[in-house]
Parts: C-alpha cells; sequence; structure tokens
C-alpha cells in the first residue's frame, strides 16, 4: 500500500508582500507521477523548490516521509534530501565533460560508479557525447545530460520543471520514455510542473491545476480531463482561460 | 646601438655560462615571489570566493577596500612595512627588516588584493543557477562552493597570474625592506637597478633578460592550466 511521500498544510510562501504561494492541504502519493499545470507565475516552480527542499515555506507545514518517519522538510538530513533531486528547465551544467556532469551526484555522494554512469549513458542514447565538453551540446543533449544526472543518482523522488520546454519532438519523446521508464521500472515518485496539458495527459497519475498560487483542482488524471468539477479548470483546459 | 648588442651578447654569455651570482639572484627572486604568490592564493582565493557568495552589512565596503588594495602603490607598502618592522616599530623585535621574510611580507601585501579581487569577480561571475542545482542533486553548501569556485577557475587562475606579475617585476617595496643586501636579499629587480646606476648594462640586461624569462615560463604554466578543461571549439 502507497503512502504520502509529501504532506501540505496550510502552506505559504511569500516574497516580500507577494504571496506566491498558498496551498491548504496537498499529498504526493509514494510511487505516483504528479504532473502540476497552469499559466506562468501561478506558483508551480516555487511548490516545486519547496518539494525540492531548496526553500523553507514562510508558512505551514511540508513533510517529507521516505522511510516510514515523517520529517519537516527543513530539518531533513543529507541523506534524506539526496533522495530527491529535481531537473530545472534551464539546465546549468558543469564545465567539463559529459560523463563528469553525470557521475557528479555520485562523487559528492562518494560512490562514483562508472557502470552506471555508462549505462545511463545508453538510456539517455548520449554515449558517443560521453567525452565531449557540455558547453558544446545542443538544448536537447543538454537537458537529457540534466536528466541523466539526476536519475543516476537514484533518487526516491524526482521533480522537473518545465523539463521538455522548448525541446524538438525527438528529445520531447525521449525524456518523457525515460520518465515513464523511470516511474515504472523503479517506482521513482515524480512531480512535474508542465505547460504542456497532453504531456501531462501522457504522463501523470493525477494533475493538479494552480492558478495565483492557489491549488484549484487535483484529481487522476482521466477526471481532471474529462470531468473537471472547477469551471476554471474547464476554461483552462479548453484553453480558454483568460489571465 | 653598439652598447646594446654588447649587453646583449654579455647577458647571453653569462646566462649560458650560469654564472653563479646571477643564478643566486634569479634563485632568491624566484623564492620570495612563489612564497609569496602562494601565501596570497592560499589566503586570496577563500577570501574572495567568500565575499563574492556572502552576504553581510557593509560588503560593498569591503568591497571597495579589496578594489583600491589592487592598485596599492609597492612603494608605500614597503614604507608602511618598513615601519613596522623598523627597531622602533611594533614588530621590530622580530628582527626582520632587511631580510627575505620582510620582502615576503611586502609582497603578500601587494598580490593579495589582486588575487581577492579578481577572484570574487570570477565566483560572482558564475551563473547564479548553480547553486540550486547542484544542492537539488544532493551536494552540501561547501560542495556547491567547491564547484563554483571550480567554475570560476579561470577568472581565480588570471587573479593568480595578475598576482605574480605584479611582485615578480616590483623594486619599491623589495628595495626598502630588504635592502638589495649582496648575498643576502638581493633579488633580479634590485639587482638591476643597482647595475644599471653603476652602469654595468650588460649585467643589468642579461638580469632583465632572466626576469622575462622566468615571468614568461610562470605564465606560460599558468595559462596551459587555465586552458585544461576548456572546450575545443
Amino acid at each position: 500500500m502507497s503512502h504520502s511521500v509529501y504532506t501540505l498544510h496550510a502552506v505559504q510562501q511569500r516574497y516580500g508582500n507577494r504571496t506566491t504561494l498558498n496551498i491548504g492541504s496537498l499529498a504526493v502519493q509514494q510511487g505516483e507521477v504528479l504532473a502540476l499545470v497552469g499559466p506562468s507565475g501561478a506558483g508551480k516552480s516555487t511548490l516545486l523548490r519547496l518539494l525540492a527542499l531548496l526553500e523553507t515555506p514562510s508558512s505551514g507545514d511540508i513533510g517529507l516521509c521516505l522511510d516510514g518517519q515523517r520529517l519537516a522538510t527543513h530539518a531533513a538530513p543529507v541523506e534524506q534530501r539526496r533522495q530527491v533531486t529535481m531537473v530545472f528547465q534551464h539546465p546549468f551544467l558543469l564545465s567539463r565533460t559529459v560523463y563528469q556532469n553525470i557521475v557528479y551526484g555520485l562523487n559528492i555522494r562518494g560512490k562514483a560508479d562508472k557502470s552506471a554512469v555508462t549505462r545511463m549513458l545508453e538510456r539517455v542514447s548520449l554515449t558517443h557525447l560521453a567525452y565531449t565538453h557540455a558547453k558544446k551540446l545542443s538544448g536537447g543533449e543538454m537537458q537529457r545530460v540534466a536528466v541523466a544526472r539526476a536519475l543516476v543518482t537514484e533518487p526516491r523522488v524526482l521533480l522537473l520543471d518545465e523539463p521538455t520546454a522548448n525541446l524538438d519532438p525527438y528529445n520531447v519523446r525521449l525524456i518523457e520514455d525515460l520518465i515513464c521508464e523511470q516511474n515504472k521500472q523503479f517506482g521513482t515518485t515524480i512531480v512535474i510542473v508542465t505547460h504542456n496539458i497532453f504531456q501531462a495527459q501522457r504522463l501523470a497519475h493525477r494533475v493538479g491545476l494552480l492558478l495565483d498560487g492557489h491549488l484549484i483542482e487535483i484529481a487522476p488524471t482521466e477526471a481532471f480531463f474529462n470531468a473537471p468539477q472547477d469551471p476554471r479548470t474547464q476554461k483552462f483546459i479548453s484553453g480558454d482561460l483568460i489571465y | 646601438m653598439q652598447t646594446l648588442i654588447d649587453a646583449f651578447a654579455e647577458a647571453l654569455r653569462l646566462i649560458i655560462a650560469l654564472d653563479p651570482a646571477l643564478i643566486e639572484i634569479a634563485l632568491r627572486s624566484l623564492q620570495v615571489t612563489t612564497i609569496a604568490l602562494a601565501i596570497s592564493t592560499l589566503t586570496g582565493v577563500p577570501i574572495g570566493a567568500w565575499l563574492a557568495l556572502a552576504h553581510f552589512p557593509g560588503k560593498r565596503l569591503m568591497t571597495v577596500f579589496v578594489y583600491t588594495g589592487m592598485g596599492l602603490p609597492p612603494v608605500v607598502v614597503g614604507l608602511v612595512v618598513f615601519l613596522f618592522l623598523s627597531r622602533s616599530g611594533p614588530l621590530g623585535d622580530l628582527g626582520w627588516l632587511f631580510t627575505v621574510p620582510a620582502m615576503i611580507i611586502a609582497q603578500v601585501i601587494i598580490a593579495t588584493p589582486l588575487v581577492v579581487g579578481v577572484t570574487m569577480g570570477s565566483v560572482a561571475g558564475v551563473d547564479p543557477a548553480l547553486r540550486p542545482q547542484l544542492r537539488s542533486l544532493g551536494a552540501t553548501p561547501w560542495q556547491v562552493t567547491w564547484a563554483q569556485l571550480y567554475e570560476a577557475r579561470f577568472g581565480v587562475i588570471v587573479g593568480i597570474v595578475a598576482g605574480f606579475g605584479s611582485i615578480i617585476s616590483e623594486v619599491g617595496a623589495v628595495i626598502l625592506v630588504g635592502g638589495n643586501i649582496d648575498g643576502r636579499t638581493r633579488v633580479l629587480t634590485t639587482a638591476i637597478v643597482l647595475e644599471t646606476r653603476q652602469g654595468n648594462f650588460d649585467l643589468a640586461l642579461a638580469l632583465g633578460i632572466i626576469l622575462l624569462s622566468i615571468s614568461f615560463v610562470a605564465n606560460a604554466l599558468l595559462v596551459g592550466l587555465q586552458a585544461q578543461g576548456r572546450p575545443v571549439v
């Protein structure tokens, strides 16, 4: 039986006087793929940064439960933090080779495993570029390296912030296949932020709509798209939401 | 013109013959500069990285101090070190005036602000996206800082090169605090001044050629280090 990896209660994130996120409650189940959709500035990336333990909420509580013990995210020890990784929309790769970028996460854990990196290079179809400098890669290749360096650490939770924005269809399909495979084969819990509702439909078990920092609706993918409960969800899906 | 040609010929002869006096002076120059540069690098790089990454009240003022330090007149540095180390100065008991340690102190004071300033600029110039992305991969704050420094390595090496250049060719401070004592504190730059004043242009020029050669080799090594890891475009 699956349990909640994340539980959020009355979470607010404020920057100065501006409240960017205001979530009453949210639970992310172990092993699920949750897609967060919504227009720009809705608070999706803010929520993802909170889940990635990169920020602490201004108020409220985010609990992380990975080994049966629930911890407040700000108190999570480094071993727990290392089970959560995030891929950003604009990946920053180190000024090193593709191989060195992918092995980075293993190196900092003190367990550089060459065979794991080799396998990962094959999974992202970058074996031929292993010793190419990262700054010479195309946008799609860079994003694949970013996904690979996150996956090679075998995270229990993978957070993806618009991982395929501005990519060509080949790279989109490759990354989507990786996400599906990671979830199905390894049971990795995945939260993906995307503008692309079709992508959410293809990948997610559940979809949530964020507007103005509020979680408007969250439901299983089929119900979200076929029988939305909130009129704003319906408008967002049909492209009629004026924002 | 003939003097210049004769001087070049004499310079080559002294270098080829490995003139003991020349070698001694060159080695002392290298010793003083290498130790001073090592101290400046070991202190300046962490301070520069810290100034780039930390947020604290007075950071802007501190930055102004560092930038001012980058243009410190060596002769003023020499004068201050001289006053500190002179018999009546606060550090007079050390008895370091007119010794190699005094010359090293002066050179450290000249080079460190350059290393700090250039390191600070280079580390601050690293894409701010690096920090959250590496944190999200599980890096500890120290590991992230180390990665930032590594990303800024080309700039950091420029800072070290600048520090080296400022002290290997410096004469004002070392002549004040070292005294240009034969066999004890005479280095290439002070020896050039002395030989020129005495009209020994050939020897002065030979020393100058050695000074330039040392500078060239050291910079070539640093540039070689800098080029490592750069993408071949």
